[in-house]
């Protein structure tokens, strides 16, 4: 009796998992951590110059207006499109999750898949949106140097976060693309779960979250 | 990973993936590293002592381009002294201290086979020692290793052209520390998860022996702060070598004006003493945790106020993390802040305290054995509180910006952070040695190691406080050029004399080491006898710790002349007798 108490503490040892998850799983959420406190110093940086130079700072409305094969001004839109196609693939990747609980193979190659898809199509449209940053106004380029838009730090900080987080997704798209190498070689099905393609779920959504906060700090403040 | 099985020569010593042989191999770099680290200090010790003068020791290791005649170099003095710095605090203090014991002791105390991931620990171990090399490589630069000390405060350290050090080796030192973070982090993952999941049945987190609270709290310390020191390098990172300019505006070299505008240092100073500040207690708490179980064991008394122990240990970590403005007191810091950041500061003061009551409490009327373990454990707890109420005068704002940037300072942070780790590492080699290697330290040399390390220490960071208060300022390379401290002379030489005999008597301690490897007296199965769970596994190392079984735990740690027991010790494998009751 005294002994089924004392296994109903979480905390008290033996095969009982204290959080509920996997020593693998953890260990995700604690590297989550961390790489949350590195974006942290970034945008607590960026914050810190922000309001220095709250006179001089680019809004972010006046400068990117573009959008591919259109004419005239469209605030913002470009970057709201990025952003929904991100989150589009956060989508993708809790299906091939639910998928991966029931075991069902195609269907997780399926969303998988998609979730790549998402991953690239993003990084292509960051792409697009430096490229047009870049070409930046009156013939003078945005650069690490200069921004004709306002102050260079601004440039500064655009290139080095979005470009931070980017690395992050195009990391996350060749981790998925392993995983789903995997899924399709049946390595999964043969060990019973899918954890896996969980664990390598929640970094792709960590890298979503990001990037809600790195859109609002350079776009929406 | 429940056998072990047949290991090759390279699978045993190299790319093990056995926690305790992990563990040696940081101990043995970390200790490698400590004698680089510690004959720099040495070598530019004798150019504070005896400014100008020629020595044949600093041609014969700097060689004439640094030392010219005998005379060291200005800037291989700025070299010296920030090298110095980075290898104590990171490869000694950090990776030898902290890799060392959390690989060793995590898995033993908590009744694991082996860490929750081999490969991410070994991984952990060869990306330190890539660090290691590349910071190794950069002594041997022509430009010379970095130089704009181990704070790498910009513009110092961003720009590539203001002095030789921060050319070429400022970018190895970069690298290095890079490596050295995701060193720390693969480390650090695997000891919260291991904690976390694999402790054996009964093991409840009550029952912790303080060793492993205090590894799992340094784990998350350093999980929470490598990162933001990763963000702050990166950008350092960027303004040396893409012409950012986070940290840089408005500079003037030879006349040129760069093109850098906007950027400011102090946010280098924020970002860095974010993790700065949370690093000396990374430094401090394994040093803290070893402290508590081998003061309790040598006590033969339980440790005194074991749940005030683990919150001060826990009021201590999230503190750490508020405190960093103390380090800034005079960057032009708002003095409402100020008067915030001393206050935070000043509240550490009270765990701490904690802390070392219990200490006491727990030595007050023992049976103590004056193992040198012991010695080095109370000794601990000596500069832990000559350390600390230096600490309480730096910590208050108004008087900090009197005595900042000052030997005052040098003397407090070596004292509270150098000394009483390096205490807690040397308290923790003499206790666990016989279960890494199955045989005892040499007993006679660990009392001279002691006495003359005790002694010497003191001798050389008390005085220092002296010097501090009468203004000398710290990181200058001459005493001579200013005759208000002409008078320091002879307390400048004192320091150099005790530094030469705290140094070479570390060596002896090295030999002692070494040859009880091989020569020491067999130890037995549990020598101090002690509670804890690794002094249930065999002498003979095996990969999976326990042949059979891994033992159940049925106790706290800390039964030590418990009241009705037979022997004045019950390891925490025995189950409670009859009537019976915990603690």
């Amino acid at each position: 009796m005294e002994q089924a108490v004392e296994n109903k503490n979480p905390w008290g040892g033996g095969d009982v998992k204290p959080l509920g998850a996997s020593y693998g799983k953890l260990m995700m959420w604690f590297f989550l951590m961390t790489d949350a406190l590195t974006f942290s110093g970034f945008l607590a940086a960026y914050g810190f110059s922000r309001f220095k130079y709250a006179d001089e700072w680019p809004i972010a409305e006046e400068v990117f207006t573009h959008f591919p094969f259109m004419h005239g001004d469209h605030p913002l839109l470009f970057v709201a499109l990025m952003t929904f196609i991100l989150i589009l693939s956060s989508v993708t990747m809790v299906l091939a999750v639910n998928y991966g609980h029931k075991m069902e193979r195609k269907k997780v190659i399926l969303w998988l898949s998609l979730t790549i898809v998402g991953g690239i199509l993003f990084l292509s449209s960051q792409a697009w949106e430096w490229g047009h940053f870049i070409h930046g106004l009156d013939g003078v380029p945005a650069t690490l140097i200069s921004n004709p838009y306002g102050h260079p730090l601004f440039a500064d900080y655009f290139f080095f976060i979005t470009g931070f987080h980017g690395f992050h997704v195009f990391s996350g798209v060749v981790i998925l693309t392993i995983i789903l190498i995997n899924v399709i070689k049946g390595t999964y099905e043969e060990r019973g779960h899918y954890e896996m393609v969980e664990k390598v779920g929640l970094y792709w959504h960590f890298v979503d979250l990001v990037w809600v906060f790195v859109f609002t700090f350079f776009y929406l403040v | 990973m429940s056998e072990h099985h047949k290991e090759t020569f390279l699978t045993k010593y190299i790319f093990s993936l056995d926690h305790k042989m992990i563990a040696k191999q940081f101990l043995i770099t970390g200790m490698f590293m400590g004698v680089v680290g510690m004959t720099m200090s040495i070598l530019f010790r004798l150019q504070l002592s005896n400014p100008g003068e020629s020595f044949a020791v600093l041609e014969f290791f700097l060689g004439e381009k640094w030392a010219p005649g005998g005379v060291l170099d200005p800037n291989m003095y700025l070299s010296l002294v920030t090298m110095h710095g980075t290898i104590l605090v990171f490869w000694v203090l950090t990776a030898g201290l902290t890799g060392t014991f959390a690989n060793f002791l995590i898995p033993l105390q908590i009744g694991a086979r082996d860490m929750a991931s081999g490969f991410m620990n070994m991984l952990s171990y060869w990306f330190f020692f890539a660090a290691t090399l590349v910071l190794m490589y950069s002594l041997f630069v022509e430009s010379g290793p970095a130089a704009a000390g181990w704070t790498i405060y910009p513009p110092l350290s961003a720009l590539p052209q203001a002095i030789p050090g921060s050319g070429l080796g400022q970018d190895l030192w970069l690298i290095a520390i890079t490596l050295f973070v995701v060193s720390s982090l693969l480390g650090g993952l695997n000891y919260i998860v291991t904690i976390l999941n694999l402790r054996t049945k009964g093991m409840s987190m009550s029952r912790l022996p303080l060793t492993i609270w205090a590894l799992l709290i340094v784990a998350i310390l350093g999980v929470l702060s490598f990162p933001v020191l990763l963000s702050c390098a990166l950008l350092l990172i960027f303004d040396r070598s893409f012409g950012t300019s986070f940290y840089l505006s408005d500079i003037i070299i030879n006349g040129e004006a760069l093109h850098n505008t906007g950027g400011s240092p102090i946010l280098f100073e924020h970002l860095f003493w974010f993790l700065g500040h949370p690093e000396v207690y990374i430094i401090l708490l394994p040093a803290l945790g070893i402290v508590s179980e081998v003061i309790s064991v040598n006590s033969r008394k339980p440790i005194f106020g074991y749940k005030a122990m683990v919150g001060a240990l826990i009021v201590i970590a999230f503190l750490s993390f508020v405190v960093w403005g103390h380090h800034m007191f005079i960057t032009g810091m708002d003095p409402f802040l100020g008067s915030v950041f001393t206050f935070t500061t000043l509240l550490i003061a009270i765990p701490s305290a904690v802390k070392v009551f219990n200490y006491l409490a727990t030595l007050w009327r023992a049976n103590i054995r004056f193992t040198p373990a012991m010695l080095f454990a109370i000794a601990f707890v000596s500069t832990f509180i000559t350390g600390g109420l230096t600490g309480l005068i730096l910590g208050d704002s108004a008087l900090d910006i009197n005595i900042h940037d000052t030997y005052f300072v040098v003397g407090h942070f070596h004292i509270v952070m150098g000394v009483s780790a390096i205490y807690g590492m040397l308290a923790g080699v003499y206790h666990w040695f016989p279960k890494m290697y199955g045989r005892m330290m040499n007993k006679k040399l660990g009392y001279f190691h002691f006495w003359v390390t005790f002694i010497s220490a003191y001798g050389v960071f008390f005085p220092m406080h002296f010097l501090g208060l009468a203004g000398l300022p710290r990181r200058y390379y001459t005493n001579s050029a200013f005759p208000m401290f002409d008078g320091l002379t002879d307390i400048n030489e004192v320091i150099t004399f005790f530094a030469i005999i705290g140094g070479l008597v570390q060596l002896l301690f090295i030999f002692n080491f070494f040859y009880s490897i091989f020569k020491g007296t067999k130890a037995s199965e549990n020598p101090w006898k002690s509670n804890t769970l690794e002094w249930t596994t065999p002498v003979e190392r095996i990969h999976g710790n326990w042949p059979g079984e891994i033992p159940s735990v049925e106790r706290w740690p800390y039964d030590y002349s418990k009241p009705g027991a037979d022997e004045d010790f019950i390891p925490q494998n025995v189950p409670l007798k009859e009537g019976e009751t915990e603690h």
